[in-house]
């Protein structure tokens, strides 16, 4: 049916233009025979084709365009026809006996034309006589056209400013009447349109409706060319006028169209200088208008004219501009219940923008647009919907990206309670926002107040929020997703404690204590993320205080190392609920660290404690075991701090748990490793060379044992590499003095290894080998080196 | 020629935010062919990060990484060069390079590269080179006071191998070259 409408159409448009070409010949002939007679009654016959009623408004519009340009012709015809003698007012009157009204009405509209040029009659009576005798159609399509062609012919003759039909009589006045009549009944012509036909066609009538709509707008494109519609003119009748008619008009299509094309025909000073008026319209629209694409424009528009120019930006704070638009939205979006959330947030963030951009010093305005916003979204539930959390995010992305300064959003006091109502999805990708722009400008958080907001702000990821949905039912790959997730937002908390900083040592102290008490809230899932950078910031504030005794300064400074070490001895204690004793032990062997350099010699024997009982209790893998042990060595290697006593006690563990490791050689290794706790090679530094030949030879009792083991369980021996290795620390001790390291037991070792090698037994182990000839080599290097060195290794033979 | 980024102790997120905008700046993908790593990087973005630099990457566990993988020691071969990688904690003193040149003499490499004190240090040792490329990010550390973010890359050229420590001090890079020759000696003996 539908195809068949369309050829139906397609012969119909043919039949038309067959039509007007033939009577067009006719009228050609007249012409060149100045027969004015024919040419009059071919011309009517001719245009009489522009009386179907069959056409779609397109179809319409290609035989409008046909007919019109024979009309220029025939103008031109009307123009020499006075020349020769025949009277315009004579020529007026004669087409008026055209038979048919439409006809009659276009050459009216022509002679009309050369009426106004001949300049005997005022221009304004011709325009009006013209535009009222235009009434006479009143078939929507066919009277849009008719207007459509007495606009297009009257242009260039309006009584304008400057224009050679001004005069006494005529004023800009005049035209601006004869315009805004023309556009008043075009509209209305328009708007009817929508109430002719079966209702079943509505949706094919809005299709050639909106393809009419710029017969109607250029009406106002035109008043907005008129050189005489100043500021004054346009404030006064031009937008009021036009207002009218498109409020009163009560037309969807009309109403949304009319006000962007307003918008965008007219200059951005106008509109600045109108706002009131403009604005007043808004909520006078039909509910469903689009109100908020039309609002949207006017702000884009205005916040590129503040761009344009400095010098325009005082305007903007005389007439209030941003009270204004602020006022019409609310108005706007109480007026129409029906708008969805969505597009309440999509107003305030296209007047955001616009805050942003002409009033970036006026924070109070960007904090009265969220304020705003918090309203309209309080009392409802939690935006679920995408897009509206979407454009929150906007909305407050949008001051992040203005001022690259969280410290800006902080000072916000709406920017919270905006964030309050994003679901807790959304309320994690915002936190991340404000992360990343921190990071992204390197923001240092100064205060403990900051701090204090900003963690505050970010709750979302700091703790598990009231009724975040906890779903059982997920699968493995939605759960190692989740975990991804999750990871990555806690490392993002941890390099945001970084970010805090502040060079005086009290407030450092407060900062820390502000993120300590968010951070412990997380529960044990966060912990082990968000625990280590606040132990690492604070053994950098011990750091900084370390060497200034705290009590001199009396009972004021709360600043001091020792206060620090409980609030860090605190905060590890609760990585035990995680649990995550590997983590904790090393924190606790960092603060023991620190401890010694501090002087603090019980808190750092405090602090080896609990890295020992974690260890004894806690630490189960043999792998993690090996690690923590050699941890526990190298760092009670370096520690100076303790007496006589504590240092036996420590060092009598470390060596007896080195000892206790499960498998053969990595209790060797770590027994070797502790002849170093005996052997400090400072100046004050232990030296106790019998505890390390001890030591040593406790190693070699290891090596054979495995060795042995090895034997027994794979019918070889192990590799001899436990022996080189035990070898250079021989070496290494040798070097330093150690009285008890003599050339004779190296001598006996590189002896026991080489025929452990060439032992048939023995597994062949080439990197054994290399290692050992290596070994071998570095003594050859020692002996030729000369000097106390060489002589040292003098009676050594390899 | 051959470029060879050496690095190690970014801490990220434990001690530090992230590498210094600078050095981020410098490290360019498609410019180095290998990247060695003593370790404690401590996370998976950061191992991401430094694979899309190059991706022939070779790390070593530190005690803070999370990737239990990674290898405890790690010796491979570029060009007339055999180097080793190994965090360093394992090595009692911690920093001390007798120590360290044992563990150079047991993996029988030419260029030993360990971590963990962050602090830059290039030795020319019984023929071979033992490296520490300090921590890419400055991060705190117990062993070294006011440590400063470095970074090293190593062009290594038949049997010449030129260290350039990079180094941020107060905002500035600072550039060192250290050259070393493989010496015949030590040639000889593999």
């Amino acid at each position: 049916m539908v195809s068949e409408g369309i050829e139906d159409e397609e012969k119909w448009l043919a039949e038309g233009i067959a039509g007007l070409q033939h009577n067009a010949f006719y009228m050609h002939r007249a012409l060149d025979s100045n027969n004015l007679r024919d040419a009059l009654k071919y011309s009517a016959q001719m245009l009489s084709e522009l009386r179907t009623s069959r056409l779609s408004p397109h179809k319409y519009y290609e035989l409008y365009m046909r007919a019109f340009d024979e009309l220029r012709k025939l103008e031109m015809f009307f123009k020499e026809e006075t020349k020769r003698g025949c009277t315009i007012i004579d020529l007026y009157e004669l087409v008026q006996h055209a038979g048919n009204i439409l006809p009659r009405l276009y050459l009216l509209c022509t002679v009309g034309s050369v009426y106004i040029r001949s300049k005997e009659a005022p221009a304004k009576d011709v325009l009006k006589d013209l535009v009222e005798m235009c009434r006479g159609i009143q078939h929507p399509v066919r009277g849009l056209f008719l207007r459509s062609y007495l606009s297009q012919v009257s242009r260039d003759k309006l009584p304008d400013i400057g224009s050679e039909y001004e005069g006494d009589a005529d004023t800009v006045m005049d035209a601006v009447e004869f315009v805004l009549q023309n556009f008043t009944e075009m509209n209305k012509l328009w708007v009817r349109m929508q109430h002719q036909g079966p209702v079943r066609e509505k949706e094919k009538r809005e299709k050639e409706r909106s393809e009419l709509r710029d017969l109607v707008g250029k009406n106002l494109h035109v008043l907005s060319q008129i050189e005489g519609v100043d500021l004054e003119l346009y404030k006064e009748t031009v937008l009021p006028r036009v207002l009218e008619q498109v409020v009163n008009c009560k037309d969807e299509i009309a109403q949304f169209y009319l006000m962007d094309c307003i918008i965008q025909v007219f200059p951005d000073e106008y509109h600045l200088q109108t706002l009131e008026t403009l604005l007043g319209a808004c909520p006078q629209l039909q509910p469903t208008v689009d109100i908020k694409t039309v609002l949207s424009q006017l702000m884009e528009r205005l916040s590129n004219y503040a761009a344009s120019s400095a010098e325009v930006l005082p305007e903007f704070l005389q007439v209030e501009a941003f009270a204004k638009l602020s006022n019409a939205i609310g108005k706007v979006i109480e007026a129409q219940v029906d708008m969805p959330v969505v597009g309440s947030i999509g107003l305030y963030v296209s007047l955001l923008t616009f805050t942003l951009r002409v009033h970036p010093d006026r924070l109070d305005y960007v904090d009265q647009v969220l304020g705003a916003c918090v309203k309209k979204l309080s009392g409802k539930a939690k935006l679920e919907d995408s897009r509206g959390t979407k454009q929150i995010v906007a909305l407050l992305s949008a001051p992040l990206e203005k001022y690259n300064d969280i410290g800006i959003a902080l000072k916000l006091s709406n920017y919270p309670r905006v964030m309050d109502h994003l679901d807790s999805g959304t309320n994690k990708v915002m936190a991340v926002v404000i992360i990343q722009s921190i990071m992204k400008n390197n923001t240092c958080i100064s205060t403990a107040d900051k701090a204090e907001a900003l963690f505050e702000l970010i709750k979302g990821l700091i703790k598990d929020l009231d009724g975040t949905p906890v779903d059982e039912d997920i699968s493995f790959f939605c759960f190692s997703l989740m975990r991804r997730i999750f990871k990555e937002e806690q490392s993002s908390v941890a390099r945001l404690i970084h970010m805090l900083h502040n060079d005086d040592p009290e407030e450092m102290l407060k900062i820390i204590c502000v993120v300590r008490k968010h951070i412990l809230a997380g529960g044990p899932t966060r912990l082990a993320f968000t625990v280590p950078p606040l132990i690492f910031c604070a053994l950098k504030l011990v750091r900084r205080l370390q060497g200034q005794d705290g009590d001199v300064d009396g009972e004021e400074t709360s600043a001091t190392p020792k206060k620090i070490f409980q609030l860090l001895h605190q905060t590890i204690e609760a990585l035990l609920s995680v649990p995550a004793p590997e983590l904790a032990l090393r924190l606790y062997l960092q603060c023991a660290e620190a401890a010694n350099d501090c002087d603090l010699e019980p808190v750092a024997y405090e602090f080896f404690t609990q890295a020992f009982i974690l260890y004894e209790e806690e630490v189960a893998d043999s792998k993690a075991q090996v690690t923590a042990i050699h941890l526990i060595i190298g760092t009670l290697q370096r520690m100076n701090v303790f007496g006589v006593e504590n240092r036996d006690t420590l060092t009598h563990k470390s060596t007896g748990y080195s000892a206790k490791l499960l498998k053969k050689p990595d209790q060797c290794k770590a027994v070797y490793a502790c002849s170093h706790l005996f052997w400090v090679d400072d100046q004050d530094g232990v030296k106790d060379g019998e505890r390390v030949l001890l030591c040593l030879k406790r190693a070699l009792r290891i090596a054979n044992a495995a060795q042995q083991m090895a034997n027994v369980t794979r019918g070889s021996s192990g590799p001899v590499t436990l022996f080189v290795e035990i070898l250079n620390k021989y070496l290494y001790f040798f070097e330093k003095g150690n009285p008890q390291i003599t050339s004779a037991a190296i001598q006996g070792l590189v002896e026991l290894i080489t025929t452990e090698m060439q032992s048939d037994t023995t597994t062949p182990d080439p990197s054994a080998d290399a290692f050992f000839s290596s070994t071998l080599r570095y003594i050859q290097f020692q002996k030729q080196k000369g000097g106390a060195m060489g002589e040292k290794y003098e009676s050594i033979k390899v | 020629m051959v470029l060879v980024l050496a690095l190690g102790d970014l801490h990220i997120p434990h001690r530090a935010a992230d590498l210094p905008p600078k050095f981020k700046s410098m490290l360019v993908p498609g410019k180095i062919q290998h990247i060695i790593c003593t370790g404690n990087l401590c996370i998976k973005e950061v191992h991401d990060y430094l694979k899309s630099l190059c991706p022939d990457m070779h790390i070593t566990r530190g005690e803070y990484d999370e990737d239990a993988r990674y290898p405890e020691t790690k010796t491979l071969t570029i060009g007339q060069f055999k180097l080793g990688l190994c965090h360093g904690h394992q090595v009692v003193p911690w920093g001390d390079l007798d120590s360290l040149a044992m563990l150079q003499r047991q993996l029988d490499v030419d260029i030993l590269v360990t971590g963990h004190t962050h602090q830059f240090k290039a030795y020319k040792h019984e023929g071979g080179v033992v490296i520490n490329p300090g921590s890419a990010t400055g991060a705190y550390s117990s062993i070294t006071y006011d440590v400063n973010p470095s970074f090293v890359l190593m062009d290594i050229d038949a049997l010449r191998v030129v260290v350039y420590v990079y180094e941020l001090i107060d905002g500035e890079v600072k550039v060192d070259k250290i050259d070393f020759k493989k010496t015949a000696t030590s040639q000889s003996a593999h």
